[in-house]
């Protein structure tokens, strides 16, 4: 078992220098620089100074150079200046990557809460009526985009009901640390999560149903009432037992997808966190902070596959590695 | 000069283990076998699950890399052939398969199924054929209309017939066929074995029949190579093996065969027990000191037997 | 002969397809004893899968059927409910499935897979269901079962599970065992033993054995009392001895000729003709044999066949029996016919 988790954690090394090289590399591709953008707009800045400067900064180096000192400061946590905030990227992150974990978080938890009751009884009593329900939100949740049902649930709760705020994490007269900071926090998330949980639960309760239905079929199944297990039990113990498996595999990726994909909750609900940054900085052109901020989700990828495969092997007896 | 003459032939499957995924060890799957299919002769190949007696037959025909040895079939070795010369050297070997639901494509109509062989040795006219697969699809009794049907409309013996309709297509002169039968029920299987036994008189084929069934070896083999753990413990012609068994694996095989009559049962359960104490009893003596079973040796003409 | 255990009276089971139902078991019935091996013989689809699941009550319920009795221990199995079908399941009735592979949960471990059915039947402490258990895994030839106890099915080969699988059955010493196909996935010298086991097994619990198979040489070493099925009706049914050595019906007589091991020469194996029809297509009327044995004339059949007890305890459906023989030169060209 450490042996795996040990081995998987170095396989994932090269996938993160190779992911760093490539983003490094993109973002050298890009048009302007580091010095481009501390003297936009600058008249008095002649050519040969700024030619001056870049050399002083190393920016005529061959790129492998420049790759290895920016990596070496990205490892310490230096990952440059944003161009337009002029401010440490590391700083500008620091308080958003907060939020965005925290919405995620509290976004799985309500896909789960949702979901799983869900698919268990549909796929229990398929094609029942309660089965066509569930199939129909499915269907419709897949074919809302998010970003819509967002700014429906943003203007009957926020703004018509106005039963919770639609912008930012915390009210700002909250003193940080106090209870209304807290209490204001968990408002602010309510409308972003549920607008992200309601559409995310399609593909678990999809998948949970139609595991169950197959897994019903199942030979154990079988062997399990043939021992005159009650009814209830042959779900509990034997068929959610298998059919929860998947789920729990993908949990790790389920985390990433989530921090990467909360680009439009983030915006609409103008909800501090990496997402909204990640856009305003691509209009921006601040390709600093996207180069971090790219680096930043690719290795939460990275590490969210890692993690859905030592879950599956806790889990599965039949994948214990080693 | 036989059609094949199996030489030695070893095919390892490396086991990766350790830290960094080494290959640590290997299965010697096949682990130096050899055998000769005169034409016209079926041979069988028995053995029981992971014996390696469906990789050996895969190896024959290219489906798995070889490790060494040789295969020479018609006199030229096939062993270390590639691609397009291997598929050349190779026309003249085809393979029916186990489930006849699953070896078909179930997306493609019987017509393509059966063509698909001559679709990549020969240029035909799609008149032309059409004829040669009606031909064929008669031969094995389906109607000529079936040819624009799908596999899911047929039975499991008809799709087997499909299957062996397919792999007479280029007229080979070696069949391998690997467990035709054991998919299907008693009475369809004995359709297909009966025609299986036609088309070898009609075009003089060889078989080599991979199977764990015994029963069907014995009606339908000439000779038969007993596998056990990627060797053979013992060759002969039928009789031989099914009077004369010597090794004790062959023996314990054949005695595990079901007793027809029920008034000899009692009978064949204390065989067994006797049969199965001295296979347990002299288990290590069948294998040298690295653990390899021994190679053969001839007892007589046809006969050979795995001993020290 | 003991007490009958098991006793059914004319089951129908019936399948829907599409809007109507169609019976797959059709008026059968049949008596099992104590210490009694009743097989039930027939190729796939004619019923005897069907049968088992009917009387054990493991079909689906929207989409089936029952018909008729199942009278075990003085109650009509098919009129329970599935509550009290539940405390006779597992307890006095045990069933073995076809595939070791798939009959076990896969995320359970072995040992506490056998203690199931213990934990809803039996009244015993934790220490003695595993003391109960690791007895169990020896009668049934396991020798390291304190291990095997602990593992999971992944880990077993498909022997040791069926071995697993059989002890499930028996965990609480049911009277009757139901047991569907249970060397047909086996390797040869595997099936062998399992055969051996349950003979065995059956020798010193006494218990009545349901076998379900299409194997006609695990007939002949295990069973005691025969039933050939067609279609899903009995057509045969004898003591083993006596089907083996006087086969009477048509589809018997055939089956037995296209067993390979029965001809071991190169002579040609016996076909029957035609296919087995489907559900849908079955003629439900006259003998349903016939359309199999063309050349046989009609008035050989009975209109409506019925069992015929033809010699003390040999019973056979129609009267096509008396004057059948096999066609002259066999071997016509089998289905020109398309499905």
């Amino acid at each position: 078992m450490i042996t795996f988790i040990i081995r998987r954690i170095l396989v994932m090394i090269p996938q993160l220098l190779l992911l760093s090289i490539i983003i490094f590399l993109l973002a050298k591709a890009m048009p302007g620089d580091a010095i481009t953008g501390a003297f936009q707009g600058n008249p008095d800045a002649d050519a040969n100074h700024l030619e001056e400067i870049k050399e002083k900064m190393g920016l005529n180096d061959p790129w492998y150079q420049q790759y290895g000192r920016w990596l070496g400061n990205f490892v310490q946590g230096d990952m440059g200046m944003s161009y337009v905030h002029k401010q440490k990227v590391s700083s500008l992150l620091a308080g958003r990557l907060g939020n965005t974990l925290l919405l995620s978080i509290a976004t799985m938890i309500t896909i789960y809460l949702i979901s799983i009751p869900l698919g268990i009884i549909a796929g229990r009593w398929h094609n029942s009526w309660a089965d066509k329900l569930v199939v129909t939100y499915n269907y419709v949740a897949l074919a809302t985009p998010v970003f819509v049902f967002a700014l429906i649930m943003l203007f009957i709760f926020g703004f018509s009901l106005g039963w919770f705020p639609i912008t930012g994490s915390v009210d700002i007269r909250a003193e940080n640390g106090s209870w209304e900071y807290y209490i204001s926090k968990a408002k602010h998330l309510v409308l972003p999560t549920l607008s992200g949980a309601i559409i995310g639960t399609v593909g678990t309760i999809q998948y949970l149903r139609n595991d169950i239905i197959d897994t019903k079929l199942k030979d154990f199944v079988k062997t399990a009432r043939a021992k005159g297990v009650p009814e209830g039990r042959v779900y509990t113990r034997h068929i959610l037992r298998n059919s929860i498996l998947p789920i729990a595999a993908f949990l790790g990726y389920e985390i990433t997808l989530l921090i990467t994909g909360s680009v439009f909750i983030e915006s609409i609900y103008s909800y501090p966190g990496l997402g909204k940054l990640f856009i305003e900085s691509i209009s921006t052109r601040d390709f600093t902070v996207v180069s971090a901020l790219v680096m930043i989700s690719g290795a939460a990828v990275i590490v969210g596959t890692m993690l859905s495969d030592i879950i599956l092997s806790i889990v599965d007896p039949r994948i214990r590695i080693d | 000069m036989s059609l094949l003459k199996v030489n030695d032939l070893k095919v390892h499957f490396p086991i990766r283990g350790g830290f960094f995924k080494r290959v640590v060890d290997y299965v010697r799957a096949t682990d130096g076998i050899s055998f000769e299919i005169e034409p016209g002769e079926t041979y069988g190949l028995v053995g029981e699950s992971g014996c390696g007696k469906t990789t050996t037959g895969r190896a024959v025909i290219g489906l798995n890399h070889v490790t060494s040895g040789e295969i020479l079939f018609e006199g030229k070795d096939i062993a270390k052939l590639r691609g397009k010369e291997k598929r050349l050297h190779t026309r003249d070997i085809q393979m029916i398969f186990q489930d006849p639901y699953s070896s078909l494509n179930s997306r493609k109509r019987v017509l393509d199924i059966v063509a698909e062989p001559l679709r990549n040795f020969e240029r035909l006219s799609p008149d032309e054929e059409l004829s040669r697969v009606q031909a064929l699809v008669e031969r094995v009794g389906l109607n000529p209309e079936a040819v624009y049907r799908y596999p899911h409309q047929f039975s499991g013996g008809q799709r087997q017939r499909i299957g062996i309709a397919r792999a007479l297509t280029l007229n080979p002169k070696l069949i391998i066929a690997d467990e035709p039968v054991s998919a299907l029920d008693v009475s369809v299987q004995a359709q297909v074995l009966n025609f299986m036994q036609d088309i070898q008189k009609e075009f003089n084929l060889s078989y080599l029949f991979i199977s764990h069934d015994l029963g069907v070896v014995q009606h339908l083999c000439d000779r038969i190579g007993i596998m056990y753990r990627g060797r053979l413990v013992e060759e002969g012609l039928a009789e031989d093996i099914y009077e004369n068994p010597q090794h004790i694996y062959t023996k314990r095989l054949i005695s595990a065969i079901p007793e027809m009559d029920p008034a000899k049962r009692l009978e064949k359960t204390h065989l067994r027990q006797a049969i199965d104490e001295e296979y347990y009893a002299g288990y290590e003596q069948s294998f040298d000191e690295n653990g390899r079973l021994f190679d053969l040796k001839k007892i007589s003409d046809s006969h050979s037997v795995s001993t020290p | 002969m003991g007490n009958t255990v098991l006793e059914i009276e004319n089951l129908r089971t019936s399948f829907s397809i599409g809007e109507k139902y169609y019976p797959a078991v059709d008026d059968v019935s049949l008596k099992v004893h104590e210490n009694e091996v009743l097989a039930i013989v027939g190729e796939s689809g004619c019923g005897k899968s069907a049968l088992a699941l009917s009387i054990i009550g493991l079909h689906e319920q929207r989409t089936t059927r029952l018909e008729g009795q199942v009278n075990f221990k003085g109650q009509n199995l098919l009129k329970l409910s599935r509550k009290r079908l539940n405390k006779i399941r597992g307890k006095e009735m045990g069933m073995i499935f076809q595939d070791p592979m798939t009959a076990l949960n896969p995320l359970a471990a072995i040992g506490a897979q056998i203690e199931e059915p213990m934990k809803y039947h039996l009244k015993l402490s934790a220490a003695d269901m595993k003391k109960r258990t690791l007895e169990l895994l020896r009668r049934v030839g396991i020798k390291n079962e304190n291990r095997i106890y602990s593992q999971y099915p992944h880990e077993l080969s498909g022997g040791m599970r069926q071995r697993v699988v059989i002890a499930i059955a028996l965990a609480c010493d049911p009277v009757l065992l139901l047991a569907d196909e249970p060397t047909t996935a086996l390797d040869v010298t595997i099936q062998a033993q399992i055969m051996d086991l349950m003979k065995e097994l059956q020798a010193q619990m006494k218990t009545g054995i349901i076998l379900i198979t299409h194997d006609l040489g695990v007939v002949a070493e295990m069973a005691d009392k025969v039933a050939v099925m067609y279609a899903g009706q009995i057509v045969e049914l004898a003591e083993v001895n006596e089907l083996f050595n006087h086969p009477m019906h048509p589809y018997t007589r055939s089956l037995l000729n296209s067993i390979p091991s029965n001809m071991p020469n190169k002579d040609k194996l016996h076909v029957i003709q035609g296919i087995v029809p489907t559900l849908q297509k079955l003629e439900r009327t006259g003998c349903r044999f016939a359309p199999r044995i063309p050349w046989i004339p009609a008035s050989e059949h009975e209109e409506n066949p019925i069992i015929h007890e033809v010699k003390p305890n040999h019973f056979v459906r129609c009267t096509c029996y008396k004057n059948f023989h096999f066609e002259e030169g066999e071997l016509g060209e089998d289905d020109h016919v398309l499905t």
